[in-house]
């Protein structure tokens, strides 16, 4: 799927969403529990995550494959594991910074 | 990604905590994201629209309603002339007014379409709207006037991008404690207003409104809200101080406060370090034009001055490090990156830099925004903000900032306030002349005061021309308006 920032993409075997932040320029397939992802709300989880793949995505936080250029942000919590290509979405750590607002 | 996402995702995770309030009414986030769809329904088809009040519910309502219509947020500043905010909102197409008070209600006497801030938050309880969060990061998010401090106001654009890649790129999502509360004080028509309530919505802390800044109200509300977190400009942060060495009652649970928007005297500074020994310090810069913050002088740095590190001392004079999500470059006047240590007009890069104005974008090829600022960066990338290069006052062909020598007499314990600038001359091109404030029952005269600068201060940065005013000249939020400064300066010298 070509992928724009602002697109947001649903898990169909769980309640996972994300936001695409940074978007790479060729075609990728964004999985969640080991299914692709859609950009139609599916209106429900059907089928199970497959729980080899690791933990769910968590609100707020941010997803990436520096590689590719991919960055998607969770907009809500899932079961499923995030991959891209078959490979792992790692959590994107970030340093805390002071509150300046 | 549009600025709905981050209200759509703080409802989702803890919709039912309040997350705005002002006085005795309150909204959670889920009220807020209903509120706003409601509101969308009212002004859908409109161009813009605009909020002309002080703070209070109808302002993030108003911001996220044009945000589910996909239409632009204007904030304009209600204390301006009713026929210049007119002259703002003609442009802009067909804009209706959220709002409350005199302006507002002037605006509607001349035929501008209004909607009635109480009524638009009024309108939102118990409905049942809902929506698709739209999709467009690349629209314009919020019109945003800068303060014109050195040249006529300009509509900057932000767009939701820039705004989210701040918020998304600085704040942790839901990092806020349960029991977290931020004073807001600063007016719904600064880029601090837009970014405190964009930031605490997203860290989940609770958001309570002053109308508008009174440093007893601050205090009271402080003390009786359990406000953790706050962020106010220099003028409030001097008169906060002057309340608390009244009271002697500090601030209990106040963990965090920051300052920002205009260059902070170290006096004052240095009489908060003293009046709230437990509070985490930070001083933030922006510009409207950056989506508010780019650099901070952070906790551990105020921690590291108090402690007595000398260099410490001297970076709490500068705006910190930049983000790291932004980039910044000093250059000359030829356009070269300088080195550490050296002068120059501060460049910075980034998502959240918008660089764009109503009349058109003023970033270069590669993306880098001209703030204007002049300023230099120390070996370890701490910034120092000497002023508007505008403000540089140029004489005999030597650069000279006026917050130089202002640090210089703000020192002598008779002058309150004061403002150098550059006034025309024929033999050295400029002149620096400053205004002075004096302290209540102080006197002094301008040789003393000359000969007191030219003890810390070369000969050619000693006062040329010395002018004793009752007051100087300020925008609300604090920045002095230098320009009418010189102009006056420029008459009487």
């Amino acid at each position: 799927m070509q992928l724009r920032p602002g697109t947001k993409l649903f898990s169909t075997v769980c309640d996972a969403q994300v936001v695409v932040v940074k978007a790479p320029s060729e075609d990728v397939e964004v999985s969640c529990g080991g299914a692709p992802m859609v950009a139609d709300d599916p209106g429900g989880a059907s089928g199970t995550p497959d729980a080899s793949l690791g933990e769910g995505p968590a609100i707020g936080k941010r997803y990436a494959d520096e590689d590719l250029g991919l960055e998607l942000l969770c907009s809500r919590a899932g079961q499923g594991a995030l991959t891209v290509n078959g490979e792992p979405l790692l959590l994107k750590g970030a340093k805390p910074l002071p509150s300046s607002d | 990604m549009n600025l709905l996402l981050l209200l759509d995702m703080a409802a989702a995770d803890r919709g039912e905590a309040p997350a705005v309030q002002a006085g005795d009414q309150a909204l959670t986030a889920a009220e807020l994201l209903t509120a706003a769809w409601a509101g969308a329904e009212q002004v859908a088809g409109r161009d813009a629209v605009a909020y002309v009040g002080t703070n209070g519910l109808g302002f993030p309502v108003a911001l996220f309603a044009a945000a589910a219509a996909g239409i632009p947020f204007v904030p304009l500043n209600y204390r301006l002339a009713v026929d210049q905010l007119d002259s703002m909102l003609r442009p802009l197409g067909d804009v209706v007014v959220v709002g409350e008070g005199s302006a507002y209600e002037a605006l509607a006497e001349r035929g501008h379409p209004v909607l009635a801030a109480d009524e638009l938050v009024a309108s939102g309880r118990g409905s049942e709207a809902s929506g698709e969060v739209p999709f467009d990061a690349d629209a314009p998010a919020v019109l945003l006037y800068t303060s014109g401090t050195t040249s006529a106001p300009k509509a900057a654009v932000l767009r939701h991008r820039n705004l989210a890649a701040y918020v998304i790129g600085t704040v942790e999502f839901g990092g806020a404690g349960p029991d977290d509360a931020v004073l807001v004080s600063v007016p719904p028509y600064h880029v601090a207003g837009l970014a405190n309530l964009l930031s605490n919505l997203y860290a989940g802390r609770r958001i309570v409104y002053l109308p508008q800044f009174d440093a007893q109200a601050w205090v009271d509300a402080v003390r009786r809200e359990g406000v953790t977190n706050a962020m106010v400009v220099p003028t409030m942060l001097a008169r906060i101080a002057d309340v608390l060495e009244a009271d002697g009652q500090g601030l209990p649970s106040l963990r965090n406060l920051s300052y920002g928007g205009a260059r902070t005297p170290g006096t004052v500074l240095q009489r908060v370090m003293e009046l709230l020994p437990d509070v985490d310090l930070t001083n933030a810069y922006g510009l409207t034009e950056t989506s508010s913050t780019i650099a901070v002088l952070g906790p551990d740095d105020h921690r590291a001055a108090r402690g007595g590190d000398p260099a410490a001392v001297s970076r709490l004079s500068s705006a910190g490090q930049v983000l790291p999500t932004v980039e910044v470059e000093v250059r000359d006047e030829l356009g070269q990156p300088v080195r550490a240590g050296e002068p120059g007009e501060i460049f910075v890069r980034g998502e959240q830099v918008s660089g764009e104005y109503a009349t058109g974008a003023v970033l270069d090829d590669d993306g880098w925004f001209p703030t204007r600022d002049r300023g230099w960066l120390d070996e370890d990338g701490y910034l120092f903000i000497e002023g508007r290069n505008d403000d540089t006052i140029i004489r005999g062909g030597e650069n000279i900032a006026p917050a130089e020598i202002e640090e210089v007499l703000l020192q002598h314990p008779a002058v309150a306030e004061c403002a150098v600038v550059g006034i025309p001359d024929d033999e050295w091109g400029q002149r620096i002349a400053v205004a002075v404030v004096l302290r209540e029952g102080a006197e002094l005269d301008a040789d003393a005061l000359r000969e007191f600068a030219r003890r810390s201060l070369r000969s050619s940065k000693t006062p040329d021309v010395v002018s004793f005013v009752d007051a100087l000249p300020y925008t609300e939020t604090g920045k002095l308006l230098r320009r009418v400064v010189q102009t006056d300066l420029e008459k009487s010298a």
